[in-house]
């Protein structure tokens, strides 16, 4: 498989439509995992690093879920394709920026990927669109017992998994969903929701994970806390929290709506007409205004079988995307001309709104 | 600064201040701008070499309390700089920092969660092959054949348990 059939095979990110992502559009479960008797990725020497990509690489693709899959070294990756998988949550930052003897492996629909050799020697991840953590959880649980078959975990009873850093010791699990909340971020809630969320173990970040801004009112939330807690605990955990941050998000719209029905319809109105329109668009300024075309939809403004079609666009409109679909040949300059266009392109067709509806949110 | 040291070359105020350990002995050298420019001793990659044998020199408990992991060659200091660990091992060689880290780290301090039963018992059994070996030739080499039959069927029976469980 190569990059470009990636982008273009249907995926779990980009292609799954249902009202049921309203809120949460995916979520995530990664363990991080290391064999016994090697030493952690950044410390272990060239020569063991390759030992240790081997064994790992092996063993993920023998287990039916990677079959068919993108398996690639970082090395033979041009900057240009490490991009892309970041910007499709595949591979993190850390690993596109990996010395040689880190790779991924990657399933056909993108629901799984694996590094090996990131911070440790194996990084699985399994993405599933709309709330669905504990189906996420279940396959990840499966998925690392079935390569537990051949692969020693380096594991202590106590401390449980062993991880380079002290922070995913115990589970090595990391859970989290990302959210799109354009009326908590409207009426100034944010905040108050991050300093609660805080106060009860999780963090939250933004689109592209640390120090990322959050961009299209998306947000990640995920648990802190890996020692201490079983996996079914933090992610019960966790889904009361999401749960929660989901009814904060239904009431700000519906304050929104009953406050100023018309202040939010001219903004969906107005985000319409600018993306169709614009000749020049940053990507902060398009994220934000695909959020608010996807906050019209949730108010039935737009079709519902629109939706997956914003949140393919929130990944391609991002750089990496916008240069591959233009087959390399701009200068970043030029990147927002290029944003714009394909954006006009994509809402010449768009489903004109329906003001008339009455918006009561989807309940 | 009451008392300010004088550059131990011309006696200008001191401002370059110079330690090296040298087998096993410290050496201070103090000098004044120029002449420790004059010396090389502001170049910056020699520096900062400086600077470390200063902060080393001066913090002598940090250093003998420096715990090592003997199986990595990890030390505390690299985790300090690092902020990660060498290999599994390290966490019970520096298990006397990490223990008091985790209580502000996490939700606890003991595993609860998911363990790899298949991948321990693996290990144990292997463990125990391994040790049966070792039995099984000195006791050839002693010449203590009862001892070395027994060892003998054992291996086979761990052999037997192995197989049942990892099929290939």
């Amino acid at each position: 498989m190569t990059i470009s059939s990636l982008i273009d095979t249907p995926s779990e990110l980009t292609d799954s439509t249902s009202s049921k992502s309203a809120i949460v559009l995916m979520t995530r479960v990664r363990l991080a995992r290391n064999l016994a008797g090697f030493s952690f990725p950044g410390w272990a020497k060239a020569a063991q690093r390759e030992e240790i990509l081997g064994i790992c690489r092996a063993a993920v693709t023998a287990t039916p879920q990677l079959k068919r899959c993108f398996n690639v070294t970082i090395g033979e990756l041009t900057e240009l394709e490490k991009q892309i998988l970041v910007e499709r949550h595949l591979i993190s930052r850390e690993l596109s920026g990996a010395k040689a003897g880190a790779a991924v492996v990657i399933s056909k629909d993108q629901a799984f990927s694996v590094m090996m050799n990131e911070e440790d020697h194996l990084r699985i991840q399994v993405l599933r669109a709309g709330f669905q953590l504990k189906k996420a959880w279940n396959a990840i649980d499966d998925f690392d017992s079935a390569i537990e078959g051949s692969l020693d975990f380096a594991f202590s009873p106590t401390l449980g998994y062993l991880t380079a850093c002290p922070t995913n010791l115990g589970t090595g699990m990391r859970a989290s969903a990302m959210m799109h909340l354009p009326a908590l971020m409207i009426s100034n809630q944010m905040e108050k929701v991050v300093r609660a969320v805080n106060q009860l173990g999780m963090v939250v970040r933004g689109l592209f994970g640390e120090g990322s801004d959050a961009s299209g009112s998306i947000f990640q939330i995920s648990n802190q806390t890996t020692l201490g807690e079983s996996e079914d605990e933090i992610i019960k955990r966790l889904s009361s929290v999401l749960q929660s941050i989901v009814e904060h998000e239904m009431n700000a719209r519906a304050k929104l709506l009953e406050a100023d029905a018309g202040k939010l319809l001219d903004k969906v109105g107005r985000a319409y007409g600018i993306l169709q329109n614009s000749h020049l668009l940053s990507s902060n300024e398009a994220m934000n205004l695909l959020s608010l075309i996807r906050l019209g939809i949730d108010l039935g403004v737009f079709p519902d079988g629109n939706r997956s079609v914003i949140d393919r666009l929130f990944i391609e409109a991002q750089p990496g995307h916008l240069q591959h679909a233009r087959k390399g040949q701009f200068e970043p300059s030029q990147r927002d001309v290029l944003r714009a266009e394909r954006l006009r392109s994509e809402f010449a067709n768009f489903a004109r709104p329906d003001f008339n509806l009455t918006p009561n949110g989807k309940n | 600064m009451a008392n300010p040291l004088k550059c131990d070359l011309c006696s200008k105020p001191a401002t370059v201040h110079l330690t090296q350990i040298v087998n096993n002995k410290v050496h201070k050298v103090d000098l004044c701008e120029s002449c420790a420019q004059a010396k090389g001793v502001t170049d910056p990659s020699g520096f900062s070499l400086a600077d470390l044998l200063l902060k080393a020199s001066l913090n002598p408990e940090e250093t003998a309390g420096g715990m090592r992991c003997e199986n990595c060659g990890f030390t505390q200091n690299d985790f300090k700089k690092h902020g990660r660990f060498g290999c599994p091992l390290c966490y019970e060689a520096f298990r006397s920092i990490v223990e008091p880290m985790l209580e502000s780290m996490h939700n606890g301090t003991a595993h609860t969660g998911k363990v790899p039963h298949r991948a321990l018992e693996r290990k144990s059994l292997y463990d125990r092959l391994t040790k049966l070996e070792l039995d099984l030739n000195e006791a050839i080499k002693s010449e203590r054949y009862e001892d070395a039959a027994r060892a003998r069927d054992e291996i086979s029976q761990v052999k037997q348990a192995f197989n049942a469980k990892i099929p290939d």
